[in-house]
């Protein structure tokens, strides 16, 4: 079938550059490890407070770094875009037959590619901090989290197709993002909010990807909040691949 | 196929193009007919902003028109665009070649994009990279590469799936003469093999030296179209240029009613005349000037080129409505 050819041609494109840059997956990991490291540690007596999920301090607190470095890891993915239509690449890729939806599911196929591997690194480093989670739990995991930068990169393609320049993309790609993801329980569980918050928290699909992913981490994979923050996800990029592949496809002027 | 008539590689009726934002529309292009036949060098010739790139782009399939029909290559614009791109050749403005991979790369990809397998795809980047003399280049990065080298390569993209209509967005615009001839050459091989070239310029001795048949865009309407001869034709005679030491209107009042003068005009500070014979209208000139104590400062007499046709049509020099 074309599309999954010219998908598997553009995500081989799109991973060549990547692989040749092994150092952005290092740099991508660093945040979320510093927080590990810096931040975490503050979270162990707060575990103890009443309303605190159970599960102890590092189960709850590795999802919603998970979730974090699968939205800012993605987050920036439209910079890369910007720069290649000023050198005329996306011009010259939509004028040849390839598939429209091939030109975004390709790059942001690697971009979850990128998300997935640096997420496994997160985990392996936060397992002797005292981390624990069952094997096939680490594999549901992984996939929400790159369902989350499958989304992500998804809407920051089409962000840059429609602003075309960093100036534009940066505010309102980070702007946006940061509401999202202070409303997402990441730092600290949404379950210790007031009512007012959790109700404003209660439309972010980021939240019940986080609530899925502490589920996942605490051996509950059957609880239907990890079933419902992966069809969330699921529809959710669904939506964002076919909106983003229509941008391809429309005029960039 | 002898006798037959010349086939349309691209045929527009009515071609236009409208661009809204919150504050203004603009009308980029206003209604553009066309025809290219098959196998010719068609220069679209105007200045930045006159809907040449607009209307290119149209054609390529990259912009939905506004308004009008089209056929590119034996298929309807609107209801064909996937047919199209596997006929056209696109080579845009800014080339398309990602700086920091490596011209062969680049090449094997862009066929891999038209359906060739990957030994094809790599025969042909071969072919290509021989062709263009990119040896030297082809796996250093693209951001290495010179002015005319890049440009050659980006040349190579657009040929890979040895298209029958090429399109080529300004392919000498700041390249070094050098480059530029050799541009022209390549362009005047693929003439040689068949494959029909569209392309813009703002250069009009390009036009003059590579294309068969022109047409002059303005605020986008075509003002003009034809050989670069008839162009030049319909400006009958010579032109003079002169420039005089004070007002020069003073000096286009004095001679413009001359039976020499068939037209007339003031640009850019000199005086303009369109004159049926240089070698007649000269002395006359002069002796006018003399005689009514006008001095002199500098004179030309010239054939017309493309320049005069632009100014004539569009009541400005080209390099003007560049600027």
């Amino acid at each position: 079938m074309k599309v999954l050819r010219d998908t598997w041609l553009i995500f081989g494109r799109y991973f060549g550059i990547f692989i040749r840059n092994p150092v952005w997956v290092a740099l991508g990991v660093l945040q979320p490890v510093l927080y590990l490291v810096l931040f975490a540690p503050l979270l162990v007596p707060l575990a103890r407070t009443r309303g605190f999920p159970p599960g102890g301090a590092y189960n709850v607190f590795v999802p919603g770094l998970l979730v974090q470095l699968g939205m800012f890891g993605a987050a920036g993915v439209g910079f890369s875009l910007i720069a290649e239509l000023r050198m005329g690449v996306i011009e010259r890729l939509r004028v040849t037959p390839v598939s429209r939806v091939a030109l975004l599911f390709g790059r942001a196929l690697r971009d979850m590619f990128s998300i997935v591997l640096q997420s496994l690194i997160l985990i392996l480093i936060a397992l002797p901090f005292g981390l624990s989670i069952h094997p096939i739990g680490i594999v549901v995991v992984l996939l929400l989290i790159g369902l989350i930068g499958l989304l992500t990169a998804s809407i920051g393609y089409a962000v840059a197709l429609a602003v075309k320049s960093e100036d534009s993309y940066a505010p309102i790609v980070f702007t946006s993002a940061l509401p999202i993801l202070l409303l997402s329980g990441v730092l600290l569980p949404m379950s210790i909010a007031p009512q007012w918050l959790q109700n404003v928290a209660a439309v972010n699909p980021l939240l019940y990807a986080v609530d899925a992913a502490r589920h996942i981490f605490n051996d509950n994979l059957t609880d239907v909040s990890v079933a419902k923050g992966v069809v969330i996800l699921v529809v959710l990029s669904v939506v964002a691949v076919v909106f983003g592949a229509r941008q391809f496809g429309r005029a960039v002027a | 196929m002898e006798g037959a008539p010349p086939e349309a590689v691209i045929e527009t009726r009515g071609l236009r193009r409208v661009f809204k934002s919150r504050s203004r529309t603009v009308e980029a292009v206003v209604g553009v007919d066309l025809n290219v036949v098959r196998g010719e060098i068609f220069g679209f010739l105007g200045p930045n902003g006159a809907g040449k790139t607009t209307t290119l782009r149209m054609l390529a399939t990259l912009l939905a028109p506004s308004g009008g029909t089209a056929r590119v290559a034996g298929c309807d614009l609107a209801t064909q665009p996937a047919t199209i791109r596997e006929r056209i050749g696109y080579v845009g403005q800014a080339g398309g070649a990602d700086r920091e991979i490596t011209g062969r790369t680049e090449l094997v990809f862009q066929g891999r994009l038209y359906g060739m397998s990957t030994e094809a795809a790599h025969k042909r980047a071969v072919e290509l990279i021989d062709m263009l003399e990119l040896e030297g280049a082809a796996d250093r990065k693209v951001g290495t590469y010179s002015g005319g080298q890049k440009r050659r390569l980006d040349i190579g993209l657009g040929l890979v799936h040895d298209p029958e209509l090429l399109f080529l967005n300004e392919p000498t615009t700041g390249l070094d003469p050098q480059s530029r001839a050799r541009v022209w050459e390549e362009v005047r091989k693929m003439h040689d093999r068949g494959t029909t070239v569209f392309l813009t310029t703002h250069y009009l001795d390009e036009a003059d030296a590579l294309c068969d048949r022109v047409a002059i865009i303005d605020y986008g309407k075509i003002v003009a179209e034809g050989t670069p001869e008839e162009l030049k034709r319909a400006i009958a005679g010579d032109v003079v240029t002169f420039s005089i030491a004070g007002d020069p209107q003073r000096a286009l009042d004095l001679v413009k009613d001359q039976d020499f003068v068939r037209e007339s005009g003031v640009e850019d500070g000199s005086v303009h005349l369109y004159v049926d014979r240089g070698e007649v209208a000269m002395p006359a000139i002069l002796r006018l000037l003399d005689g009514a104590g006008l001095q002199l400062m500098t004179v030309e007499l010239h054939r017309p080129s493309l320049d005069d046709v632009f100014l004539r049509k569009t009541g400005r020099s080209l390099r003007e409505a560049a600027a």
